[in-house]
Order: C-alpha cells, then sequence, then structure tokens
C-alpha cells in the first residue's frame, strides 16, 4: 500500500474542492426565494440545460454514428421507457459504427 | 406511519432498480480510468482513494491527464474547480426537493451528488418525494461500483480493450437524452435546451474541455429566461 505524500494531499485537495461544490449550490438556492416568473423559468431549466451541455459534444460533434445514434434515442424518448431508450441508443450506435459509420 | 420499514424498503428497491442501468456504463468507464491512473503512476491504493473521495468521473480524467512530474498542482486544482462548478447549478436545483433530509443529513447526502445521482433524484422529484433511503441506496452502491472498478483497472492496468467498441461510452450519452426529454415540457425549457445544446458543441470543438460545460449551461439558461419573458408578454 505505497502512498506518496503529494499525491494524496492533490487527491484531499480535489475531494474537498468537489464536496465544496456539490455544497454551495443548497446554499444559493435559500437567497433565491422571491423569484420573479422569468427567472424561476430559468431555474426550472437548470436540469436539462446541464445535462445537455454535458453530453452536447458527444451527441453532435464526434462523428456520423454517434450523431444518428442520438436522433435515433431523441425519437425513442418521445415514447419509451428510460432503459429502452439507453439500450436502443446504445445498440445503435454499435451498429452504426459497425457499418463504418 | 409514514416511517414504515414498507417505505424504506421500497425506497431502497426503486433506488436499486434506478442506479441498475448506470452499473455496467460505470464499471468499464472505472477499469479505464484505474488504468490510465497507474500508468501516470499512481498506487492502486491512491486510485481507490481518489475515487472513493472525488467521485467525479470527469474531473479525475481530466486531473490524471495532467498527472505527470512535477505535479501541476495548480492547474489539476483549477480543473477540477471548474469542471465541477455545474455541481452548484445542481445543488441549487435539488436542495429544496430534499425535504425529508435533515440539514446534517443532507450534507452528507450531497457527497454523492454525482451527475447520474442528481439526475434520477430530479426526476423522482417530479413524481414523489425523495428519501434518504432512496438516496443512499444508489449512492452506496456507485461509489463502491466506481472505486472498486477504479482500483482493479490500475492492477489490470492497460489490458482493459477500448470501451468505445463495445458502446458502453455512449450508455451516458443515451442517458442523458432520455432524461432531457423527460424535462422538456415547456417551450422555455425546449429553447434553452436546444441553445445549451449548441453552445455547448460550439465551445467543446473551438476551446475544447473542460469551458463547453459552463458555456452550454449559460447559453441554456439565458435562452429559457428569454423564451419564459415572450410567452409571458404574449
Amino acid at each position: 500500500m505505497n502512498v506518496d505524500s503529494v499525491n494524496l494531499i492533490v487527491i484531499l485537495a480535489m475531494a474537498v474542492i468537489t464536496y465544496l461544490t456539490r455544497l454551495g449550490g443548497v446554499f444559493i438556492s435559500r437567497r433565491l426565494a422571491g423569484m420573479d416568473a422569468r427567472m424561476r423559468a430559468a431555474f426550472e431549466a437548470i436540469p436539462p440545460v446541464v445535462l445537455i451541455a454535458v453530453v452536447a459534444p458527444s451527441m453532435l460533434t464526434e462523428g456520423v454514428a454517434e450523431t444518428a445514434a442520438s436522433a435515433i434515442a431523441i425519437v425513442a424518448a418521445l415514447r419509451l421507457p428510460l432503459i429502452a431508450v439507453i439500450l436502443i441508443g446504445t445498440l445503435a450506435v454499435v451498429l452504426l459504427r459497425l457499418a463504418g459509420l | 406511519m409514514w416511517l414504515a420499514m414498507s417505505d424504506i424498503s421500497s425506497a431502497m428497491r426503486r433506488g436499486f432498480l434506478d442506479i441498475t442501468p448506470i452499473i455496467p456504463a460505470a464499471v468499464p468507464i472505472g477499469l479505464l480510468f484505474g488504468a490510465i491512473a497507474a500508468s501516470k503512476g499512481l498506487s492502486p491504493f491512491e486510485v481507490w482513494l481518489m475515487s472513493a473521495l472525488v467521485f467525479a468521473g470527469g474531473a479525475q480524467f481530466a486531473a490524471v491527464e495532467l498527472w505527470s512530474p512535477p505535479l501541476p498542482i495548480a492547474a489539476i486544482l483549477f480543473s477540477t474547480l471548474l469542471i465541477n462548478s455545474r455541481h452548484i447549478l445542481m445543488g441549487a436545483s435539488l436542495g429544496p426537493k430534499l425535504d425529508a433530509f435533515s440539514p446534517p443529513l443532507r450534507n452528507v447526502a450531497l457527497f454523492f451528488m454525482i451527475d447520474e445521482i442528481w439526475a434520477m433524484s430530479e426526476r423522482r422529484a417530479t413524481l414523489e418525494r425523495v428519501t434518504p433511503a432512496y438516496w443512499f441506496t444508489m449512492g452506496l452502491i456507485l461509489v463502491f461500483m466506481w472505486s472498486v472498478s477504479s482500483a482493479a483497472g490500475a492492477v489490470v492496468g492497460a489490458a482493459i480493450e477500448d470501451p468505445a467498441r463495445y458502446g458502453f461510452d455512449f450508455v451516458f450519452t443515451a442517458m442523458f437524452i432520455g432524461l432531457v426529454m423527460g424535462f422538456w415540457k415547456s417551450r422555455h425549457a425546449g429553447a434553452g435546451i436546444v441553445a445549451a445544446a449548441l453552445a455547448s458543441a460550439l465551445v467543446h470543438f473551438v476551446f475544447g474541455p473542460p469551458w463547453h460545460v459552463l458555456a452550454g449551461a449559460a447559453a441554456g439558461l439565458i435562452a429559457a429566461w428569454a423564451a419564459a419573458g415572450r410567452s409571458a408578454a404574449a
């Protein structure tokens, strides 16, 4: 069990920074009580907007197979439950990559 | 009695069912992370420690990319802060929905707020109260699978095959698409989603990670704000 002291300090500092970002939002939300309708609309858009910002590059900039599979997953998501969307999207990307796209 | 054991066990069961589809994606990525980290000189114990304590895949991959002597400590920590700054928005949105938690328990629970657990909980909060039993079931399973698969990857090293061959890398994308579509319930939400996708992809293409998350989120929030104003005036 070898642990380098510099590595250990950097790992612990990363952990503290990460935890503070997870804790910080809760204290911001308390100050947002008297929001107007527009602010509330922006606030309610946080979940989908953050999620799509994380994955948009892999949907749109990686290649034809990924973009096409994303489109298939979007169509699937209009009707089907989440687990089916995951299976169909992943299967689509595997088949499209095998097809050479 | 609302705290009946059957309620707790049904919330645990629900948490187990919600986290299960994420495991087949998290384990290969954990193995890959461990293999990369080991190639940068981190020991299996250090890899396990980082995955167990930091518990943020994107920031960890970025950190080990930078991990070569002499350690660029400031760059590693700044990259960690920037990639994880999205948690502040996530916590601002989810925090008020964790009203079944006492404040100290909520602060402990927030350690487990990674993208997938947060997204599942946001979705569940639209239907039912998010309870500690539901949250901690997902959190403990995922931190265990993530840290153990990372350490295993560090032990096995570069023997891991490319996860893209099996489409594992796309599982997260497909899952996020499914979750995002569930939030597309109004015109202003739709405007925010489209703006965020385009801004994120563009910034990723031009500047590379990790700026795309912040840029996409900012563009999406501004678009949702603007679209809501127009519909309110009409």
